[in-house]
């Protein structure tokens, strides 16, 4: 890409990201006009109703640039890593297999806190994924998309019905999941943020060490090798951080899906195949999905809201038909 | 010409051996349907002998076993039986058609898409009985044909199909998600229970109008299964043959759409006896022979079963879909890995 391209890419994205901060501190059961925000912002003191109102959304908009950033981020890596389309945490199955870890640990461990949430979600992440992975990329051809689909589905419903046999004698635990089961970011707190950060930030990194590997991983796996790519680390690295961004993103936010789906394939679109773009755009990109859908539930459910997780899934479905229908029937 | 005699009479013994095989496998499951639906009746929180639970089928009175029997034990087993043969019809009719022991009306969406407008019934309207199955039938339907239409823009495939239909459930599962967040917290536990397929509280009321449905839409199954079998040959061979292909394919839809919606309206989502179904008994009764009927005994085995071991096997007592799902998953999984190491047609 040429350096005006990105420098004009850059600051439109940007540009969207500012936006759509401002909107989800306006927006909500009070409005709140964009000057108005910008002068609580400057002057940050916590008096009237409206400047609480505004305090009150910071922790909830930040946790939104994080976990969209990071599911983009996560995205991108797993579409590359597996080099299939459809490759996202929720197609996959890993967010049940979080869901039954972080359901299994309220019920035997008592789990309660961030970290602990952490812990169980990515352990359970992590091995679905590598389960389902495993599985769909057996046989011919590899991981084809519908066979990852199938496989994944099929996990996912083989889980589900493990977090029934748990849930359904404990109706203590069941309110306790119910309420986790749908992605939000409504319930952000600051010591969550700082509870995932330092995850987040492990997964970038290495994420984007990974990068230029991956980026020759693409051109396949006799090609990367003779340029002097260790595949299986390779692999081995981006799989965790992928893992790791959305299995601590989901722990704090619910499963959450479609936005590892959709953005990197708007970033490849936008910005061709180099991951070297691609991972950084889906970051900012998987920022301003989530935030806006979480503004644009907001604004459906008033006077109450309607979760992050569901508007996305609403538009990302529709994506993931589309991608459907435009796949060559061959490459199914 | 004695040679060409000698390759007839191995076809025809061929079809003999296959024909008794059928009978025989058909015959046993049957008789293991009964055995269970017999236990069903018979064990309980009081065990009643069998001469007792048979004076009271034939309409004596019987202090206690009346109640017990009557009213509690004989719509459980008879909606088991009924649920069981209609998922198990329903799932290897789909099985079928999309040539994917993996696509089947549980994994593709059109349950979700009953369930979606059962849960709305139920959370919602508050709603009970006759009415929630037949908005969750519509909706099944209208979900199928969403999935159907979505993927015949361009040229049809069923692998096209599978994915929209993964798509879409992943829509309805959000739905459903939202939908138990905003009820109240004294309906979760019941809508939970329904959500993972139970037995629980099935009166005999539902029994005549479930009966209807399976005679009418399991019979189109079974008689179109000849057709069935061709179309398994693929598109081009089975139009070379004479099956209207597209006619068959729109009637066998239907009435496993009607057959799978009708069943979960009343039991909630049984997971997986729609999946298993089909491929245990296609190992059973061998490939090529008809398989619609033995698959929807082995679905009714499949349902009371789990329910017997979900009733009596633990301490707390389980709705039947979570046994199922949890039966049902090493076996899913062994599948899943078979499949895929011969490759197949997926």
């Amino acid at each position: 890409m040429k350096t005006s391209k990105i420098i004009l890419l850059l600051s439109v994205s940007l540009l969207g990201l500012s936006l759509c901060i401002l909107a989800s501190l306006a927006f909500g059961a009070r409005f709140i006009s964009f000057n108005e925000v910008i002068d609580i912002l400057i002057h940050s003191r916590r008096t009237t109703i409206n400047e609480i109102v505004v305090h009150e959304r910071i922790p909830r908009t930040v946790f939104g640039i994080m976990a969209g950033a990071a599911l983009g981020v996560s995205g991108a890596l797993m579409q590359a890593i597996t080099r299939n389309p459809i490759a996202d945490p929720s197609i996959l199955g890993v967010n049940t297999g979080a869901s039954l870890f972080v359901v299994g640990g309220i019920a035997f461990f008592r789990i309660s806190t961030p970290g602990e949430y952490i812990l169980f979600a990515s352990i359970g992440a992590a091995i679905t994924a590598v389960f389902v992975y495993g599985i769909g990329s057996m046989g011919q051809g590899g991981a084809t998309p519908i066979k990852l689909a199938l496989a994944g589905a099929a996990t996912s419903a083989a889980l589900s019905s493990l977090v029934s046999a748990i849930i359904l004698p404990r109706t203590d635990v069941m309110n306790a999941v119910r309420f986790w089961q749908v992605g939000s970011i409504s319930g952000a707190t600051w010591e969550g943020i700082v509870t995932v950060l330092p995850f987040l930030i492990v997964g970038v990194v290495l994420g984007l060490l990974s990068t230029p590997a991956l980026d020759a991983l693409a051109m396949g796996d006799d090609i990367a090798t003779g340029l002097g790519v260790r595949t299986g680390v390779v692999r081995l690295v981006g799989a965790l951080a992928g893992v790791l961004l959305c299995g601590a993103t989901t722990a704090l936010a619910g499963p959450i899906g479609f936005v590892g789906l959709m953005v990197p394939h708007t970033m490849r679109l936008i910005c061709g195949p180099n991951l070297r773009w691609v991972i950084p755009m889906s970051a900012i990109g998987g920022a301003i999905l989530l935030i806006l859908s979480d503004v644009l539930g907001r604004l459906i459910g008033s006077p109450s809201e309607l979760e992050a997780g569901i508007v996305t899934a609403f538009i990302g479905a529709p994506i993931l038909i589309i991608i459907a229908m435009r796949s060559k029937v061959r490459a199914l | 010409m004695m040679e060409e005699k000698l390759k007839i009479n191995n076809v025809k013994e061929g079809y003999r051996q296959r024909r008794f095989r059928w009978l025989t496998v058909t015959l046993l499951l049957a008789l293991l349907t009964l055995v269970l639906c017999v236990s069903l009746l018979l064990f309980g929180n009081t065990r009643y002998p069998l001469d007792t639970v048979i004076r009271v089928l034939l309409g004596e009175q019987v202090q206690g076993a009346t109640f017990a029997i009557g009213t509690l034990r004989l719509p459980r087993m008879l909606s088991g039986l009924l649920v069981g043969i209609a998922f198990g019809m329903a799932g290897s009719t789909f099985q079928t058609i999309l040539r994917n022991p993996l696509a089947s009306p549980d994994v593709i969406g059109i349950t979700a898409g009953s369930s979606v407008g059962a849960m709305i019934c139920i959370l919602v309207l508050k709603l009970s009985g006759t009415v929630v199955s037949i908005v969750a039938v519509i909706s099944g339907l209208l979900v199928a044909s969403l999935i159907y239409a979505l993927s015949k823009i361009g040229s049809f495939s069923g692998g096209k199909l599978i994915l929209v239909g993964i798509g879409i459930q992943a829509m309805l599962n959000a739905v459903i998600s939202f939908l138990l967040l905003r009820a109240s917290q004294y309906d979760v536990p019941a809508a939970y229970r329904w959500l993972s397929g139970s037995l629980n509280g099935m009166q005999m009321a539902n029994i005549p109008s479930l009966l209807i449905v399976l005679v009418v839409f399991g019979s189109i199954v079974i008689l179109l299964g000849r057709h069935l079998k061709i179309l398994e040959l693929g598109e081009q061979s089975a139009i070379t043959l004479g099956v209207k292909t597209d006619l068959v394919r729109l009637l066998l839809v239907l009435s496993a759409v009607f057959l799978i919606a009708f069943a979960t309206s009343v039991t909630g989502p049984i997971a997986f006896v729609a999946f298993l179904a089909g491929p245990i008994a296609t190992k059973l009764v061998g490939t090529g022979a008809p398989n619609e009927f033995p698959a929807g005994l082995v679905g009714a085995i499949l349902v009371l079963g789990a329910d017997l071991i979900g009733q009596f096997a633990f301490n707390t007592r389980f709705p039947v879909g979570v046994i199922t799902g949890i039966l049902g998953a090493p076996y899913l999984l062994i599948l899943l890995i078979r499949m895929n190491q011969r490759g197949g047609s997926v």
